[in-house]
């Protein structure tokens, strides 16, 4: 099921396709564009579904009302930007027209992450999953890759209600293959262990493998979870990796204010208290390759590593 | 006509549902419900294709009110067309109400949309608008607007979107009164001192003067695409008029620019700002709905 062949994919390039698969099967799927279809892939859909794509400028207040008006006429609505645009240029929009009134728009976001890369800070969406777990009616899910991605893009449109899908822009390693099977509100085990457990999305569950790697070559067993499924959270699975593993590190491209860190450290801290570290963002982003940004801000499996040490250190006795 | 007779009287009941339900709620936007209390008459009682006692008719007409601070005239008016008991009217902004003092969605059903963020109704009247297209679906949507709606980027980023989509079957309509939440919009209802300034200014009685002027309107509106119309908006004949030559036009989308008094049926209320988002008190409540008798 996990291959690391060592294949290249952007989690984005699931978009397009899968849009497709789906109004293909029949599926009332509309689109709604701000100008960057093209960069999100979702423009493969227009180019197939003229009729059920629609453009609206470089407007995403608009847009995500529009979406909103679709999705209370009975479509099933995605509308697509990147994160520091949906939400980030429009959150009262997200709150409001479709979170409050529980409405069936999917909010599809590249670009999520310092990953972004070139572009810099201002194109880094960094807060974008604080801002969607603070709406209590949005599931929020963070592929670790494009095969994750393809069947959670499926899973939002199968299912009723708002959902936040965070994708990235670079090309990042592909560990699942066909066989893996997305599963809402689950955990997946990567690498069972019993010393420390290591959870991370997006990106950092590549990071979090190569961490748990070195940390064997040390005879330290580390459990690795993709956390994917953010809301719902598989809180089964942190108490397990609490009670059985006794210390736990969150590994996000993400702040660490209000992401998966705070997600799982709430659980944590209400079901079975245990040492905890955060490996995450703590300032904005900046320029570069998105693998030296990782090396940059620390989002590395040395660092990770060294954290998982760090943090069993203070287990109790 | 006769007809206009009864409506004539329905919009006095329903100015008095919404000095009720302020006064009593203590809280609340009386003003700018008076000033549309003829532009939803008209739509409910005499344009809107709905079902009142199917609020979930698929075919039917879409209100969305994007002023959705104007909670007492439009429950008034849902419960006066028979979407739920006017009696209800009665625990207008209550804990365990349905309602709320700005709009939830369904809640209760009629309700089409949740607002009370300003600027966000036409994109949604918009998505509606071409859900329908896009079915082949014959109903219609209207958007209610305020002044304060037309100073949202938003507004204007579906403004555009509208036409560049054609959206014919979409009506906006603007309850154009010329006074927000701070004071006046511009100075064609400023009746006190102090120098006539570029930009808005902070007058002697302590509200703001020409907080954003949106004229030209009718011309904005036109550059962005749309039929305009300018009617009375407290003329029930010109409005339903008005509407009914909107569902005339095609390949565009059309605004109603309706020219109301904030405040209007009550002498005291009527272009005074203080009662944008104050409830009249007990006394004012009862001089109010003596004058609405």
């Amino acid at each position: 099921m996990m291959t690391q062949t060592g294949r290249l994919a952007a989690t984005r390039e699931a978009l397009g396709p899968t849009l497709i698969k789906l109004a293909e099967e029949g599926l009332d799927i509309v689109v709604v564009d701000a100008d960057l279809g093209v960069s999100t892939t979702a423009a493969q859909f227009g180019q197939r579904f003229p009729n059920r794509f629609y453009t609206m400028g470089v407007a995403e207040q608009n847009a995500v009302g529009v979406a909103a008006g679709l999705a209370a006429a009975g479509k099933i609505a995605f509308v697509s930007s990147f994160a520091a645009f949906i939400p980030g240029h429009c959150y009262d929009q997200v709150r409001m027209a479709i979170a409050q009134p529980n409405l069936n728009v999917k909010i599809a976001a590249s670009h999520g992450g310092v990953v972004t890369g070139e572009d810099g800070a201002s194109a880094q969406a960094l807060e974008d999953l604080s801002l969607m777990l603070a709406l209590p009616t949005f599931r929020v899910i963070v592929p670790a890759d494009v095969v994750e991605c393809a069947q959670a893009i499926e899973e939002a449109a199968r299912r009723y209600g708002p959902f936040y899908i965070r994708m990235v822009r670079p090309k990042i390693p592909v560990i699942y293959d066909e066989s893996y099977r997305f599963q809402l509100g689950k955990a997946h085990l990567l690498r069972p262990g019993s010393d420390v457990t290591i959870m991370a999305i997006g990106v950092m569950v590549y990071q979090a493998l190569q961490a748990a790697q070195l940390l064997a070559q040390e005879g330290i067993e580390a459990r690795v979870l993709n956390m994917a499924s953010l809301r719902p959270l598989d809180e089964g699975a942190v108490v397990a990796a609490a009670k059985e593993t006794g210390a736990i590190v969150t590994a996000e491209d993400h702040s660490v204010h209000g992401g998966l860190g705070s997600l799982v450290a709430q659980v944590v801290a209400r079901t079975c208290p245990v040492p905890m570290t955060f490996v995450g963002m703590t300032s904005f982003g900046s320029t570069g390759r998105w693998d030296q940004l990782l090396e940059h801000f620390l989002l590395t499996p040395n660092r990770i590593a060294q954290e998982a040490k760090e943090v069993i250190s203070r287990k109790r006795g | 006509m006769e007809d206009w007779k009864e409506l004539e009287g329905l919009c006095r009941r329903i100015r008095r549902h919404i000095i009720r339900m302020t006064a009593q709620a203590g809280s609340g936007h009386p003003a700018g419900s008076l000033s549309c209390v003829e532009i939803l008459v008209a739509l409910y009682f005499h344009v809107l294709r709905h079902d009142p006692k199917n609020p979930h008719w698929p075919l039917r007409d879409r209100f969305i009110l994007s002023k959705g601070h104007v909670t007492p005239a439009y429950y008034a008016v849902l419960a006066e067309a028979g979407y739920f008991p006017t009696e209800e009217l009665d625990t207008f902004r209550r804990l365990g109400s349905r309602l709320q003092g700005h709009t939830v969605m369904n809640c209760p059903p009629g309700v089409e949309m949740s607002a009370g963020s300003l600027g966000m109704g036409l994109s949604f009247a918009l998505g509606l608008a071409l859900a329908a297209r896009l079915d082949g679906a014959p109903w219609r949507v209207y958007c209610l607007l305020s002044d304060g709606d037309c100073n949202e980027g938003q507004t204007w980023e579906a403004a555009m979107a509208a036409s560049h989509h054609r959206v014919d079957r979409l009506t906006a309509i603007i309850d154009y009164n010329r006074i927000q939440n701070d004071g006046f919009s511009d100075y064609t209802h400023y009746q006190g001192g102090g120098d006539r300034r570029i930009g808005g200014w902070i007058g002697p009685n302590g509200y703001a003067v020409n907080i954003m002027s949106l004229e030209p309107l009718g011309q904005k509106w036109q550059a962005f695409g749309w039929h305009v119309i300018e009617v009375d908006g407290h003329n029930l004949p010109s409005l339903v008029e008005a509407f009914q030559r909107a569902q005339k036009h095609t390949e565009r989308p059309t605004v109603v620019i309706c020219h109301t008094i904030k405040g209007k049926g009550v002498s005291f209320m009527e272009n005074n700002p203080a009662y944008h988002g104050k409830a009249p008190t007990p006394e004012e409540a009862e001089r109010a709905l003596k004058e609405l008798e």
